[in-house]
């Protein structure tokens, strides 16, 4: 069961990642950079860090990739939403696939509500303290690791203030 | 259970195809992106080799390491923005200027 998993997710990963150094379009490698991280994060739920794998989501598909997406909308100015429309089969296709996705939320839903089912509460696996478990993970983090974690934040902070410092116009 | 074996060999090929696009891409945009997917290759086996030790210490290296990236691409981003600013062109072999 979870070399299945891992060999679809590794696939996946492998194809993504050379299509973003292959694609020419670098919006298209940034959206296939996301697909890659996503594999990633996959992978670290298969390996136990159920943190990094949200942090994973986060940051970097969250945070990082919409910086790119925000940068290469900046510099590469991209066509305009004109003319005919040669994606009208697909985009018809949305309204269905919306409806299905609430079709499963609900789903999801009455399951959890009735207790059984689907993404029942009692279906999902007990996190206790294990060895690489969150807890352990956050013990480190905010015990051992106190005064590196303090000093990222004062990263963060320089690379905030040099990134206005680099972004500034100069005004005369 | 999956050998950690196949996780450092996911990684080793991630890693690979990073270096390629750093090698044979011009838009500085996309060598960042490649960048990324090296960091993350690096990433994977941090948490496999911590996983086969049964140690949380792998993923506390990692969160700083994903820590130091969001700074990185923070910075590097306003870089190239600035530079796209001054030169109008977006290709790495334009920036030649501090090569020996």
């Amino acid at each position: 069961m979870a070399l299945g998993v891992f060999l679809i997710v590794a696939i996946v990963a492998v194809a993504s990642a050379l299509a973003l150094v292959l694609r020419r379009n670098p919006i298209h490698g940034a959206l296939f950079l996301v697909v890659n991280l996503g594999c990633v994060a996959v992978l670290y739920l298969l390996l136990g860090a159920e943190f990094l794998a949200l942090a994973q989501v986060i940051i970097y598909a969250g945070a990082i990739m919409v910086l790119f997406v925000f940068a290469i909308m900046v510099l590469i100015p991209g066509k305009e939403e004109t003319g005919p429309d040669p994606l009208r089969s697909q985009r018809l296709m949305a309204v269905p696939l919306g409806l299905f996705l609430l079709l499963e939320i609900a789903l999801v839903l009455w399951g959890s509500r009735s207790g059984g089912g689907v993404g029942g509460a009692a279906s999902l696996p007990q996190v206790g303290v294990r060895a690489g478990g969150i807890e352990s993970v956050g013990r480190l983090l905010l015990g051992d690791y106190l005064f590196a974690f303090e000093v990222t934040s004062i990263l963060l902070l320089a690379a905030l203030v040099g990134v206005l410092t680099l972004a500034k116009r100069k005004s005369e | 259970m999956v050998p950690e074996a196949y996780y450092t060999g996911l990684s080793a090929v991630l890693f690979a195809i990073g270096v390629v696009g750093v090698l044979v891409r011009r838009n500085p945009l996309v060598i960042f992106m490649s960048i990324e997917l090296m960091l993350n290759a690096a990433n994977l086996a941090l948490v496999a080799f911590g996983s086969g030790l049964a140690t949380a210490e792998a993923q506390v290296l990692v969160f700083f390491v994903m820590t130091v990236a969001a700074a990185e691409v923070a910075v590097g981003l306003a870089i190239i923005v600035a530079i796209f600013r001054l030169r109008r062109r977006l290709s790495v072999d334009d920036l030649s200027l501090m090569r020996w």
